[in-house]
């Protein structure tokens, strides 16, 4: 489903560059469960930027259901987002002077819906979301926990193979959090393709598998329970950095 | 996205911020009332004075002789003739002999601005002049030169308390009754027609000491005033052979001359008007950029969910052209508002036209969306990520 094969980022840096991701090849298949973890400016965030069709690699390929996406120009990409990918962020990214169902209802506006099945479609998910009463409500009259809840409504509305998860718990409290990672795992249950990118090494080990970064460059990839018992000698540099 | 998802999105984020919103639009708002005021102003001044001239009549041929220095002069008996013989093109001549500095005089009263002119019985029917009360001169005044006049009702009200009929006043010393009250043409005011005495032409003529008739009106039939002129003009070309001895000069001209001089200064009126539809415009696009700036986060949520350029790029250009046409509609209320307004005092019908109305809706919506056009560009062209990162 998703090949990264030897993709670079590298981004001028004054008189020098810098290598966001340095030679990345990944493959997930349809149906995992994958964590991206990595310290920051460890390239995981520039690695689901790509991922996320959001940005292109400066080298190397990537495809996406068998298409090269790599080389695509902004509105095919705006498409693909719009088909292929649901997005969860760290800070909700919800739009203030919209209610929650129109929020839901954004990725089905800009997928050409009607009116009447981007309602039903954005209802039913965040009925599933638990919260079919707070439809006319605006981001800022919910809480945290419902605001994350609402981006997942939206992340899943347009029923997209792949869901990108942002730090989905960096802002929550840390019930709230495990609450998020439940609804990404029951995504994952019913077939989706899950990414989730956290610097979290015990949120990591809630996917099903894990691929570390480190300066731009996979140092692990493999199941999460092994990376669970491997955690504590890849993490050396002391405690752990508060994300960017 | 469709345009109408766009606009009602357009009228929320104005309902967002009222203060702002008319802020903005009110550049707009002074713009479009500017333009309909001065339309409609405009129109009503030009039906007021259309009417007016309908008033004097519309189909007038007003001829003027200078004459020549010499006895060579026309008899009006050749004027008569000329209208009589020509009865498929004239309607009626009457000769008016303006009296110069004449006084009008009743009881201790004297008028020295009042027009006294001497006429024949048909300019009554040329000039519309009709007499209300009372009787019009009759052909019998004019031939036995009787001291009878006729007169306007600003006169019948200052000397007469408005009970004039049978009455006698004094031109220049001489007694005249008064046998007719026109009717009033000019709200009865000290200038215009109705501060006028109409007496038999040769009166006038003795009055002035001369055997000279300095103008006559004709009256063309309808749709025949061109043909009227040129056969006048060729006439009095036989006696005079001269053209600059005399000036015949239709009603049409006159009105012709006068809408294309009053169409002249609308139209640079309405020009300087449309200056502050530009200004307003201005303002529209400085908001607007703003505002892409504030929503930079949202440009970019809606790019990540699959929002194209072009879906950036329309709901800013419709945002834009919301907010300008918003703006419009009250500047169209604020106008026609205004022109009832300002028409009334100054005693002018001014009615809006739909044209007005319509040119500044479209004027004010075209500039939304040419102004509205930088700052969605700017929008649209935000890469996602940085907008997404944006605080």
């Amino acid at each position: 489903m998703i090949e990264l094969r030897n993709v670079y980022k590298i981004y001028p840096m004054g008189d020098t560059e810098v290598h966001a991701l340095d030679g990345v090849s990944l493959r997930v298949a349809a149906g995992e469960f994958v964590a991206i973890v990595g310290r920051s400016g460890s390239g995981k965030s520039t690695c689901m930027n790509i991922i996320g069709c959001l940005d292109v690699p400066t080298a190397g390929q990537y495809f996406l259901q068998g298409v090269d996406v790599s080389r695509m120009e902004e509105n095919e990409l705006a498409l693909v987002r719009n088909r292929m990918l649901g997005f969860v962020f760290q800070q909700y990214n919800l739009i203030p002077n919209l209610n929650i169902l129109e929020n839901v209802e954004l990725p089905l506006l800009y997928a050409g819906y009607g009116s009447a099945e981007r309602h039903k479609a954005a209802r039913t998910a965040l009925k599933r979301l638990g919260l079919g009463d707070k439809l006319r409500h605006r981001p800022a009259q919910l809480s945290g926990g419902q605001q994350q809840r609402a981006a997942i409504a939206r992340a899943l509305a347009g029923n997209p193979p792949i869901i990108l998860a942002d730090e989905p718990t960096g802002a929550l409290d840390s019930r709230t959090g495990r609450e998020m990672l439940r609804y990404l795992q029951s995504l994952y249950q019913e077939g989706h393709t899950v990414i989730l990118i956290t610097h979290d090494n015990t949120i990591a080990a809630m996917a099903q598998r894990v691929v570390r970064l480190e300066d731009g460059k996979i140092v692990y990839d493999g199941p999460a329970d092994r990376y669970s018992a491997l955690a504590v000698f890849l993490e050396d540099s002391g405690p752990e950095e508060a994300q960017q | 996205m469709k345009v109408w998802q766009s606009f009602s999105l357009a009228l929320k984020s104005l309902a967002l911020s009222k203060m702002r919103a008319i802020l903005t639009m009110l550049g707009i708002i002074i713009g479009v009332a500017a333009v309909i005021i001065i339309i409609s102003l405009g129109d009503g001044i030009q039906d007021y004075v259309n009417e007016s001239f309908q008033g004097m009549g519309a189909n007038l041929v007003a001829v003027t002789i200078k004459g020549r220095n010499s006895s060579r002069n026309i008899a009006e008996e050749d004027m008569y003739h000329l209208a009589a013989e020509n009865a498929d093109c004239f309607s009626g001549v009457s000769p008016a002999v303006s009296v110069y500095g004449a006084t009008v005089k009743a009881g201790n009263q004297t008028f020295e601005d009042t027009t006294v002119t001497g006429v024949s019985e048909t300019y009554g029917a040329i000039r519309n002049a009709v007499a209300e009360t009372g009787r019009f001169l009759q052909y019998v005044d004019v031939a036995r030169q009787r001291k009878v006049c006729v007169i306007g009702t600003y006169l019948e009200r200052e000397l007469f308390n408005g009970d004039a009929l049978g009455k006698t006043l004094k031109i220049n010393g001489m007694s005249y009754q008064i046998v007719g009250i026109l009717e009033e043409k000019a709200g009865s005011t000290s200038y215009g027609d109705d501060n006028q005495v109409l007496i038999p032409y040769p009166n006038a003529m003795k009055i002035n000491g001369s055997s000279q008739i300095d103008t006559y009106y004709f009256s063309a039939v309808e749709g025949q005033s061109a043909r009227a002129k040129q056969m006048i003009e060729n006439r009095l070309y036989r006696t005079y052979e001269d053209s600059d001895a005399f000036f015949v000069m239709t009603m049409d001209e006159v009105l012709n001359t006068y809408n294309k001089m009053a169409g002249t200064i609308q139209t640079v009126l309405t020009a300087i008007a449309a200056i502050s539809l530009l200004v307003g415009g201005i303002g529209i696009m400085n908001i607007m950029l703003v505002s892409v700036t504030e929503r930079t986060r949202e440009i970019g949520i809606r790019k990540a969910v699959g929002a194209r350029r072009r879906d950036i790029m329309g709901q800013f250009v419709i945002e834009a052209a919301t907010t300008s046409a918003v703006g419009g509609s009250i500047g169209i209320i604020v106008g026609i508002i205004g022109s009832v307004l300002i028409g009334s005092a100054f005693d002018i019908q001014a009615t809006p036209s739909v044209k007005a109305v319509a040119i500044s809706f479209v004027v004010s919506v075209t500039i939304g969306i040419v102004f509205g056009f930088l700052p969605a560009n700017k929008a649209a062209k935000l890469h996602p990520i940085d907008a997404l990162r944006h605080e």
